[in-house]
């Protein structure tokens, strides 16, 4: 009882293993930080950060890494938004189905996902069992030169990987607000559906969609599955090579994706009091 | 999931099932063409020839090709290393902050960290490892210069086994830590307190009270570990470069060029692989349905 009492009131332990973990989290951090600083010898500077930023290639896949992210939550926010509303007001019987629905990327990992999509859009349609073919491939659709059936196929897929996150997080926001009454007192005011969603919805669960937009955005920026296999010029896949034949400009920009990452989990938490990524801790 | 849902009442006359439906097709719509029919026609084409007839020989050649069980089986194994490893050593972080005396603040931190780290996975994340525990890593040079250990001299690789397991980890305890933080908070103190009152020791507290209430959340979350590991593939590519033939790798390769030599037994493979995860799925939603019953 008293050693009990005594570890107790000293949590040598505890410590420990926070200091453990806490080493765990930071020396790989720290490792990357300070071999990205020694690229001149003999002096610390951020030269690889300078060199990493000015090429050229790194602003076009960034960019372009950037647009992906941002057509994605654009795309997931206005078929989630919708959809979990509609449950919400009017059809709680979707509830499971829907919900098994955005549990599925879980099972189905990106590699698969993206062998799936190569595999049905990559050629024609053919109706199994027959010889018969429809229309051309998708990834075959370009306008001019921009790729227009592989871009929509690479937002698609990462609509999926991004499902079960961002259902959530619409979800839990719109576990808070009372939908129905919200929903009958614009309907009174005369509102279109459009008008409500738009007007009345939307800005009552911002802060869940933030959180959802923000996790999006830092799995679609550093992606690198469905990005090479579709062939994409994204930052994912650009880092991935630079790591190929360049030693310290890698590393300037893993630490700068780290810190990407940190931002984006750090306005989530900011935004949604700590209840975003704990799920239901209280 | 206990929601009260008031039944739908009825604003703008009466709308048929069907026309309600409509309101949830689009994204039906696109689950279907993006999600569902892909997986879909992997299935199909793991049961069916290169004719087109059905047939089983490929579900049957993935326990009897080396090439694939090897995949498989070092995939399996590097999970569940990491799902016990990353389980145990974040459940006792997890522990450390909620029941372990810690100050708050160190909690939120350590949360917060968490919640950067479980997500912070592929390239940068084998950039972050060689950088530290590479031939000439942070750590490797540390080892070497303070403590004479050499630990290239001891076996050790960063792009083997080993190296690939604790690479994981980063993501893996911390993903641990979120899910267990709150179910240790389930945890009620009257239990403990009871459990003084009648003479336990803390050792029988722990074997007796809490452990058995937390073992399905434990258990569970180790599930949802091993499925966390078993599908990357990102991280694995950049560490090794493809040398490291865990499943997810040989997917990759087969999709690059068909190495196999017969798309359909690659699709029995990608398959596979979901079989598994779908078993791991199930078995954490079960395991967490029977952790509701105590911990709410």
């Amino acid at each position: 009882m008293s050693v009990a009492s005594r570890i107790r009131k000293f949590p040598f332990w505890s410590w420990l293993w926070f200091i453990l973990g806490a080493l765990y989290f930071i020396l790989p951090l720290y490792a990357t930080l300070d071999f990205s600083l020694r690229m001149e010898r003999g002096a610390i500077g951020f030269k690889a950060y300078r060199e990493a930023f000015a090429d050229l290639e790194f602003l076009e896949t960034f960019g372009y890494s950037t647009l992906l992210a941002v057509m994605t939550i654009i795309v997931s926010v206005t078929l989630i938004v919708p959809t979990a509303y509609w449950i919400r007001l009017r059809l709680p019987e979707a509830r499971r189905l829907v919900e098994f629905i955005t549990l599925l990327p879980f099972v189905v990992p990106a590699i698969i996902l993206v062998f799936g999509l190569i595999r049905v859009y990559s050629s024609p349609l053919e109706i199994p069992f027959t010889e018969i073919q429809i229309g051309t491939p998708l990834t075959m659709l370009n306008i001019g030169r921009f790729h227009l059936g592989t871009n929509i196929l690479i937002v698609a897929g990462y609509v999926v990987l991004a499902l079960p996150y961002m259902y959530r997080s619409v979800d839990t926001g719109m576990r808070t607000v009372d939908v129905r009454t919200l929903t009958e007192a614009a309907q009174s005011l005369g509102a279109s559906w459009y008008t409500i969603i738009v007007k009345v919805i939307l800005p009552n669960v911002r802060s869940a969609l933030l959180s959802g937009a923000l996790l999006t955005f830092a799995i679609v920026v550093g992606e690198v599955v469905l990005a090479s296999f579709l062939g994409i010029p994204a930052f994912g896949p650009y880092l991935f090579l630079l790591g190929q034949h360049r030693a310290y400009e890698p590393s300037a920009l893993t630490f700068t994706t780290f810190l990407i990452t940190w931002a984006a989990m750090g306005i989530i938490q900011l935004v949604t009091g700590g209840q975003g990524q704990t799920a239901g801790a209280h | 999931m206990t929601e009260s849902e008031t039944p739908p009442r009825k604003t703008k006359g009466p709308p048929s099932a069907v026309k309600n439906w409509i309101g949830v097709a689009p994204f039906l719509l696109f689950a279907f063409f993006f999600l569902i029919f892909p997986s879909l026609q992997l299935l199909v084409g793991s049961f069916t020839t290169e004719e087109g007839k059905f047939t089983l020989v490929h579900i049957l050649e993935l326990f009897t090709e080396p090439y694939i069980l090897n995949a498989y089986e070092l995939s399996i194994q590097i999970s569940a290393v990491t799902a016990l490893g990353g389980g145990l050593f974040g459940f006792l972080l997890a522990y450390s902050v909620t029941a372990g005396g810690l100050p708050k603040r160190v909690r939120s931190a350590l949360i917060t960290f968490s919640g950067v780290a479980s997500n912070f996975a592929g390239v940068p994340l084998a950039f972050a490892f060689v950088a530290t525990l590479g031939r000439t890593g942070f750590v490797t040079a540390i080892l070497k210069n303070i403590f004479h250990i050499n630990i290239y001299d001891t076996g050790f690789n960063l792009y083997s086994f080993a190296g690939l397991s604790l690479t994981y980890m980063y993501f893996q305890f911390p993903l641990m830590v979120l899910i267990m933080a709150p179910a240790l908070d389930g945890l009620k103190r009257e239990w403990r307190e009871a459990a003084e009152n009648l003479g336990a020791s803390s050792l029988q507290y722990w074997l007796r009270v809490a452990l058995p209430v937390l073992m399905p959340s434990i258990l569970g979350a180790m599930i949802l570990l091993f499925g966390n590991s078993f599908g990357a593939y990102a991280t694995a590519y950049a560490l090794t470069g493809g040398t490291l033939p865990i499943i997810t790798i040989q997917v990759g390769a087969q999709i690059r060029g068909d190495v196999l030599h017969n798309p359909n037994l690659g699709y029995a493979m990608a398959m596979g692989m979901v079989f598994i995860m779908a078993v791991s799925l199930a078995g954490y939603s079960w395991l967490q349905a029977k952790t509701e019953r105590w911990l709410r």
